[in-house]
């Protein structure tokens, strides 16, 4: 469903070389939960970006249900973002001056969907995250662990492939975070493949799968020393 | 979409009140002076009947001095003679002709407490109504047997049936002029044609006239003419017989010509006149007649100052510094949305979707722009007013036209200053945006 072959991300300047993955190869397969770990700056972020088609990378080859999308456009990857590709960031990142149907409702807007079809989506996933009645209330009327669930309420809107998430819980105290976690695994128990980078080995566990990365490259599935490694360090 | 990026324009100045009211009034100052200048220019240039302005023609003949020339060539007189006014008139070649001339009576009203007051005249022809479209409120223009018989018959203007008569209708009664009796046969309704193509020897922008009488009535009894007049060699002789004789042009003289054909037809019959009358011992220049359509007299004639022209450029470049202030605001506020463009890059919009949401967003501070430029652009034209009063006063109005021009040149303005701002909003990486916010 995933399948990265060989992909070098090299960030370049005029006096040095920053080589952000290396030979990175990956395989996820549909109805995954995926927890990537790794040191800060081993280039899990890159990862993500490259993941979510939000960087080009410098080699190799992306293929996303079975499709290459190392070439694609501009208008055709925003749209495959769009449909196959919900994201969930650790600092939510919700539009403050849009109350939360606004907020759910902006990746629908691009998606072309009539009003109806969005009300309809927007009801359903904020009722799914617990906060139907709230839809008319600002981000900042909201708690932390509300804001996130209103972040995945837009992820999951446009019924997305894949759901990937970057540090969902980093901003969270860890009975928010548990909660949140609670739904991540609920959604992907509904189908949707989810890739999660995360620095907390509990959150890592709750994934079927672990990526390890290293210094650019995939390590190994991680085990559970390096899991605490990443945890101490 | 468009209504949804209408939307987030709005909240998106709403965001930033006072980078926002700081744009829309770099424009609207921007706006408001031009305006001002396009207005004066606009008006000053308008063709003042759109309708017919291409069948109407300035006869102009030219009897003037020999020895008169300018860088070599000869300039056309812009007035006619009586002799040759007459001559025209009494042939008829044209659709329709009118002479007519500038003058000013004296109205004594019935009321025995109102003073006698002066009123601005033209001595014209029974043709001059329909052929110049002049709107009618009460009775009509008098008729070809008028002229002929020398009848007291006199059309009113608005303002003056409403001094005189109270705004009745007063079609039928009398008015006194100069101590005589005048039949009013009709009274016109709003009539201030801008410029006064009919007669811009004696002011482009001057009010239209109070009355009309009929040309051959201020002759016969010698009304004073208030126009200009002028004169290449004098008279023979003394008083008024000898000035109508005289090669003195004090006299416009317009033709209808529905055609191509017909003004062919004309020209031949103005050639032939000449010749006639060179025969005579008039006409010393070489043979040049012309026939200027409304727009062409008006350009001949130069009625859009070359001083408005220049304070029109002046006025544009300002826009233009007030563009390239724009363009810095511009920049800043959509690079301070760097956060909110690359969430939305990376929940689906493409580039081409951020472009447009921008540019809306920059067309709806155009708008903003627009509207209080325009209120400027009022206050300009009162200055104007106040500056120069009433000489300008036909000038410095504002009408559907300009309004439209100045809203649709604020917008398009904001736009042009949105696309450098907006192109480089949409080159923000996105990934780089998600983890700062």
């Amino acid at each position: 469903m995933l399948s990265m072959q060989n992909i070098s991300m090299v960030y370049r300047t005029d006096l040095v070389e920053t080589h952000a993955l290396r030979e990175f190869s990956l395989e996820v397969k549909e109805g995954d939960f995926v927890s990537v770990t790794g040191p800060s700056g081993s280039g899990k972020t890159t990862f993500l970006n490259i993941a979510g088609l939000l960087e080009k990378f410098t080699d190799g080859r992306y293929e996303l249900d079975g499709r290459d999308v190392s070439a694609l456009s501009d208008t055709e990857s925003s749209a495959v973002r769009n449909e196959k590709i919900g994201f969930i960031f650790q600092s939510f990142n919700l539009i403050p001056d849009l109350n939360l149907f606004d907020n759910v409702d902006v990746p629908l807007r691009y998606r072309g969907f009539k009003s109806a079809e969005r009300k309809r989506r927007i009801e359903g996933v904020l009722d799914t995250v617990g906060l139907a009645s709230r839809m008319k209330h600002l981000p900042s009327q909201l708690s932390g662990g509300q804001q996130q669930r209103v972040a995945i309420a837009r992820a999951l809107a446009g019924e997305p492939r894949f759901l990937l998430a970057d540090e969902p819980t980093g901003n969270l105290d860890s009975q928010m975070a548990m909660s949140v976690m609670e739904l991540i695994a609920e959604i992907n128990r509904g189908g949707t493949t989810i890739i999660m980078v995360t620095h907390d080995p509990t959150l890592a566990d709750m994934a079927s799968r672990n990526v390890h990365i290293r210094d650019g490259r995939v390590s190994d599935i991680a085990t559970d020393t390096q899991l605490a490694e990443v945890a101490t360090g | 979409m468009f209504s949804y990026y209408l939307k987030l324009g709005w909240l998106s100045i709403r965001r930033n009140p006072l980078l926002s009211i700081l744009m829309v009034t770099a424009i609207a100052v921007g706006i408001g002076a031009s305006m001002t200048t396009i207005t004066v220019n606009y008006i000053m240039g308008g063709n003042p009947i759109p309708q017919k302005s291409d069948e109407l023609f300035k006869v102009q003949l030219d009897n003037w001095d020999p020895n008169d020339q300018s860088e070599g060539e000869y300039e056309l007189p812009e007035q006619m003679t009586y002799l040759d006014a007459m001559a025209l008139m009494r042939d008829r070649k044209a659709y329709r002709q009118v002479a007519s001339n500038r003058s000013g009576l004296v109205l004594e009203p019935q009321g025995a407490d109102e003073l006698p007051f002066s009123v601005d005249t033209r001595n014209t022809w029974a043709d001059f109504f329909p052929m110049f479209d002049l709107p009618f409120v009460y009775g009509s223009g008098w008729d070809d047997t008028a002229d002929r018989n020398l009848e007291r018959v006199v059309v009113l203007s608005k303002e003056i049936n409403e001094r005189v008569f109270g705004g009745e209708d007063s079609v039928g009664r009398s008015v006194r002029l100069n101590g005589m009796d005048f039949r009013v046969v009709g009274v016109l309704g709003e009539f201030q044609p801008v410029p006064k193509f009919y007669d811009v020897t004696n002011g482009a922008f001057n009010e239209a006239e109070e009355i009309y009488i009929p040309f051959n009535i201020a002759v016969e009894y010698e009304f004073s003419r208030n126009g200009n007049t002028s004169c290449w060699k004098p008279s023979d002789g003394d008083g008024f017989e000898a000035f109508l004789n005289s090669e003195c042009i004090w006299i416009q003289f317009w033709a209808e010509l529905r055609n191509a054909e017909e003004k062919q037809d004309y020209m031949a019959y103005l050639n032939a006149h000449v010749e006639q009358q060179k025969a005579l011992g008039r006409f010393p220049r070489p043979l040049n007649n012309r026939l200027s359509d409304v727009m062409e007299w008006m350009k001949d004639r130069e009625v859009v100052d070359e001083d408005a022209q220049v304070m029109l450029g002046l006025s544009l470049l300002f826009l233009v510094v007030c563009l390239l202030n724009t363009i810095g605001l511009l920049l800043a506020k959509f690079m301070g949305k760097s956060g909110d463009i690359g969430l939305r890059r990376a929940l689906g919009a493409s580039r081409s979707s951020l472009f447009i949401q921008h540019m809306i967003e920059s067309g709806l501070i155009g708008l903003g722009g627009g509207i209080l430029g325009l209120g400027l652009t009022w206050l300009g034209l009162a200055g104007i007013k106040m500056l120069f009063g009433d000489f300008v006063e036909n000038l410095a109005s504002l009408d559907w036209v300009m309004v439209l021009t100045a809203i649709g040149l604020a917008i398009f303005s904001a736009l042009l200053a949105g696309l450098y701002p907006t192109w480089r909003a949409c080159r923000i990486a996105p990934a780089s945006q998600l983890k700062t916010q």
